[in-house]
C-alpha cells in the first residue's frame, strides 16, 4: 500500500467513509425500524434513533411471527434457510470436487465431451430450466422437502471448473510420489488433494453459502407448507397484507436477522482463507 | 537387493513418437548406474518406465529376476527421488517419510524407528515436526532421500535430484548420495544431464542420445575410449576437439588408413603447445582467440588456419574450426599470437565419417 501524506490521505478517507455510509445507512434504518412501534412507522414519524421496543419486537419475530400473513416464527424460517444453504454449499463442493477429480486425473472415453457438457451447463441457470426441473422434483415427490430445496441446485459447473483449474496446478510428481508410496486413487484424493484444496473449499463455501441463503425463486416454487418456507420467502410474504397494516418492525427485524448468518460465515471463513493465502502450500 | 535388466525396452507414444528406441542395460546388484544425456534424449522417460510411471510399449524390464512390465509402481519395491522433491506440502517431515510405510500397513512403532534412523543419518532429527515449506532446498532434498531410504527398497531411482540446488550444495549432496548408496548398498539408477555428476557418481555410465544408448561402461573407460563422436563431445568439459581428417594438413600427418577415417578427436588436455611434431601424432598451427584462466589451469581458444565444415552436430560441440587447449597453470600466450599445438599418437581418437563408429588405429 502506498503511504500518502496529509491532505490527499484525508480526501481518500472521506471518500471511503461516504462509501461506507451509503452502504450502511439502509441497514441502520432497517435496524432502527425494527425497534420502533408500528403505529409510529405507519404515520411516517419514525425517528432515526433506535426506539424502545427491541426485545419485544425481536421476541415476537423469532418465536411467534407476524399475526397475519406468515403465521410462522422466524426461527423456523431461519432453520429452513440454514439447512438449505448448508446442503447447497456442502453438496456443491462435494459433487464438484469429485467430478473435477475424475476429469483431471482419469483417462476415460468421452472425457472431454463430458467436461464440455459440464461447462455448457454454466449457461443454464435454474431460472432457464425451471419447468423441467420442477417437473422432475414433483415427480420424485420432493416438493416441500429439504432434498427438493437443495438437490436441483447442487450441480455446479463453476465450482467444478474452479477445482479443475486448481488440480491442474498440483504438480504431477505428487501423484507419482503417492503411487510409489502405495496410495491408490482414493487415498491420493483423501490424503493429498483434499488437504491441499482446503483453502479453495473455504473460499468457495463462503460464496456458495450466501448463494444458497439468498435463493428466492426456487424455494418460492416448491415450498407450499408454511413450516417449510425460507426466510427470504417469509420477508416477502410478511410485506403483502390484504387489509391489515404491514407489521414493519417485524419485517425489518426479519431482514436484520436474515443478514446475520451470511455475515457470520464471511467473518469466520475470512480468517481461514486469509491464513490460507499467507501460508501458500505448494 | 536386486539386479535391474532392461531388454530391448521401447516406448512409443500414441502419436507415433518413439521416445526410447530399444535399450539394453544391465545394472548389477548394488551398482550405481547413471543415465546421462542431453535434454530430450529419453533418459527420464526410461527411468520413469523402470519406476512404472510410464507404460512399456516394447521389451522387458526386469527387477530382481522378475519382469515388472505390468506391475504397479508401489509393488515394484522401488523408491524414487524427484527433481522437485514432490514432498507432500501439508504433511510434516515425519509424515512425509512415514506415509509410504503407513500405506503398507506397517506398525507405528516400526515406522517410528525407521523414520528416526533415517532422520539421524540425514541430520533431519530436529526438523521432523516441520512442514516442507519451512525447510531450505537442501533440507527438502534430504527429506526426499529419507522418504526413499525408510522404505528399504530393492532399487533407488533418482530423477535429476540435484538440479534445483545451488552449485556448492550440489557438490556436497553429490558426495552424500554416493556415500549413502555405498553404505546401504542398494542398486541405484540416477538420471542427470550433468556429465560431471555422471562421471563422479557412476559405477556404470549409460550415455544416451535420441532415445538410444550410445555407450555403456565404466566412466573412465568411456572417457578414455568414447565409442562415438557424440559421447566424445558430451563426456568431458570442455568437450573433445573434433576435426575432419580430410583436411590436407591432418591427412598428411596421419597418413595411410587413418587419414581416410573421417573424424579425428583430441581432448583439450592432450594438446601441448610445442614446436615439435611427435611421430605419428598431430600438430596444428593456431591463432589464439581467447583465454580463460580458472587458476590451476588455463583454456586457450584458438582457430585453425583453414575453416572446415562441421563434421557432426552434437550438443556441446565446438564450432567448426575452433580448438580448445587446456594447459596447466596460468601462463598463456597472448591473444592474436600464432602458436603450434601437438598431440601424441596414443591420445588421438579416430571415428568414422558419420561419427557413429570408433576406429582403433
Amino acid at each position: 500500500m502506498v503511504e500518502q501524506e496529509g491532505f490527499r490521505r484525508y480526501v481518500a478517507h472521506i471518500i471511503l467513509w461516504i462509501g461506507i455510509a451509503i452502504v450502511a445507512f439502509p441497514v441502520y434504518v432497517a435496524f432502527v425500524a425494527s425497534t420502533q412501534d408500528n403505529a409510529l412507522i405507519a404515520n411516517g414519524q419514525m425517528s432515526l434513533l433506535p426506539g424502545g421496543h427491541f426485545f419485544e419486537v425481536y421476541y415476537q419475530t423469532i418465536f411467534v411471527g407476524t399475526s397475519g400473513s406468515t403465521r410462522e416464527p422466524v426461527a423456523n424460517m431461519m432453520l429452513n434457510s440454514l439447512i438449505m444453504a448448508l446442503l447447497i454449499a456442502v453438496g456443491k463442493i462435494a459433487i464438484s470436487i469429485i467430478s473435477a477429480y475424475g476429469i483431471v486425473y482419469f483417462r476415460f472415453p468421452f472425457r472431454m465431451p463430458i467436461f464440455w457438457l459440464i461447462f455448457i451447463t454454466l449457461m443454464l441457470p435454474v431460472e432457464v430450466r425451471i419447468y423441467p426441473t420442477y417437473k422432475i422434483v414433483a415427480d420424485l415427490h420432493l416438493l416441500d422437502s429439504y432434498a427438493g430445496l437443495a438437490l436441483p441446485l447442487i450441480a455446479s459447473a463453476t465450482a467444478t471448473l474452479l477445482f479443475r483449474q486448481f488440480f491442474m496446478t498440483v504438480p504431477d510428481e505428487l501423484l507419482e510420489a503417492s503411487r510409489i508410496d502405495g496410495a491408490g486413487p482414493l487415498r491420493f484424493f483423501w490424503d493429498t488433494l483434499l488437504p491441499l484444496s482446503r483453502t479453495n473449499m473455504a473460499a468457495l463455501f463462503v460464496i456458495l453459502f450466501i448463494l444458497g441463503w439468498n435463493q428466492y425463486l426456487w424455494p418460492l416454487l416448491i415450498t407450499t407448507r408454511d413450516d417449510m418456507q425460507t426466510i427470504q420467502i417469509g420477508i416477502r410474504k410478511m410485506m403483502t397484507t390484504n387489509d391489515a397494516l404491514t407489521e414493519w418492525p417485524i419485517v425489518m427485524a426479519t431482514a436484520v436477522l436474515a443478514m446475520l448468518p451470511p455475515v457470520f460465515v464471511v467473518v469466520v471463513m475470512q480468517k481461514l482463507f486469509v491464513r490460507g493465502l499467507v501460508e501458500t502450500e505448494k | 537387493m536386486a539386479n535391474v535388466t532392461l531388454r530391448n525396452v521401447r516406448k512409443t507414444y500414441t502419436g507415433g513418437f518413439e521416445a526410447i528406441k530399444g535399450v539394453n542395460v544391465d545394472v548389477g546388484d548394488g551398482q550405481f548406474c547413471v543415465l546421462v544425456g542431453p535434454s530430450g534424449c529419453g533418459k527420464s522417460t526410461l527411468l520413469r518406465m523402470v519406476a512404472g510411471l510410464e507404460t512399456v510399449t516394447g521389451g522387458e524390464i526386469d527387477i530382481g529376476g522378475k519382469v515388472v512390465n505390468q506391475v504397479e509402481p508401489a509393488d515394484r519395491d522401488i523408491a524414487m527421488v524427484f527433481q522437485n522433491y514432490a514432498l507432500y506440502p501439508h504433511m510434516s517431515v515425519f509424515n512425509n517419510m512415514a506415509y509410504g510405510l503407513r500405506n503398507r500397513g506397517m506398525k507405528e512403532a516400526e515406522i517410528k524407528t525407521r523414520v528416526e534412523e533415517a532422520a539421524r543419518v540425514l541430520e533431519l532429527t530436529s526438523m521432523l515436526e516441520r512442514k516442507p515449506r519451512q525447510l531450505s532446498g537442501g533440507q527438502r532434498q534430504r527429506v526426499a532421500m529419507g522418504r526413499a531410504i525408510v522404505r528399504q527398497p530393492k532399487v533407488f531411482l533418482f530423477d535429476e535430484p540435484l538440479s534445483n540446488l545451488d552449485a556448492k550444495l550440489r557438490i556436497s549432496m553429490r558426495v552424500e548420495i554416493r556415500k549413502l548408496q555405498r553404505r546401504l548398498n542398494v542398486t541405484s539408477i540416477y538420471v542427470t544431464h550433468d556429465q560431471l555428476e555422471a562421471m563422479t557418481l557412476a559405477d556404470v555410465l549409460v550415455v544416451m542420445n535420441g532415445g538410444q544408448v550410445e555407450q555403456v561402461g565404466n566412466p573412465l573407460a568411456i572417457y578414455e575410449k568414447p565409442a562415438t563422436t557424440f559421447v566424445a563431445s558430451f563426456i568431458g568439459a570442455p568437450p573433445m576437439n573434433l576435426m575432419s581428417t580430410r583436411a590436407d594438413e591432418i591427412k598428411s600427418q596421419l597418413g595411410g588408413g587413418a587419414g581416410e577415417a573421417g573424424i579425428l578427436g583430441v581432448r583439450p588436455e592432450d594438446f601441448a603447445i610445442t614446436d615439435q611434431t611427435p611421430s605419428g601424432g598431430v600438430a596444428l598451427p593456431l591463432t589464439v582467440e581467447a583465454i580463460e584462466r580458472v587458476g590451476a589451469e588455463t583454456f586457450v581458444y584458438g582457430s585453425r588456419a583453414q575453416n572446415e565444415q562441421r563434421v557432426a552436430a552434437n550438443p556441446g560441440e565446438l564450432p567448426p574450426g575452433e580448438i580448445i587447449v587446456r594447459i596447466p597453470g596460468s601462463e598463456a600466450p597472448p591473444i592474436g599470437q600464432q602458436i603450434r599445438v601437438a598431440a601424441i599418437r596414443s591420445k588421438l581418437h579416430l571415428f568414422s565419417g558419420d561419427g557413429r563408429t570408433r576406429i582403433e588405429a
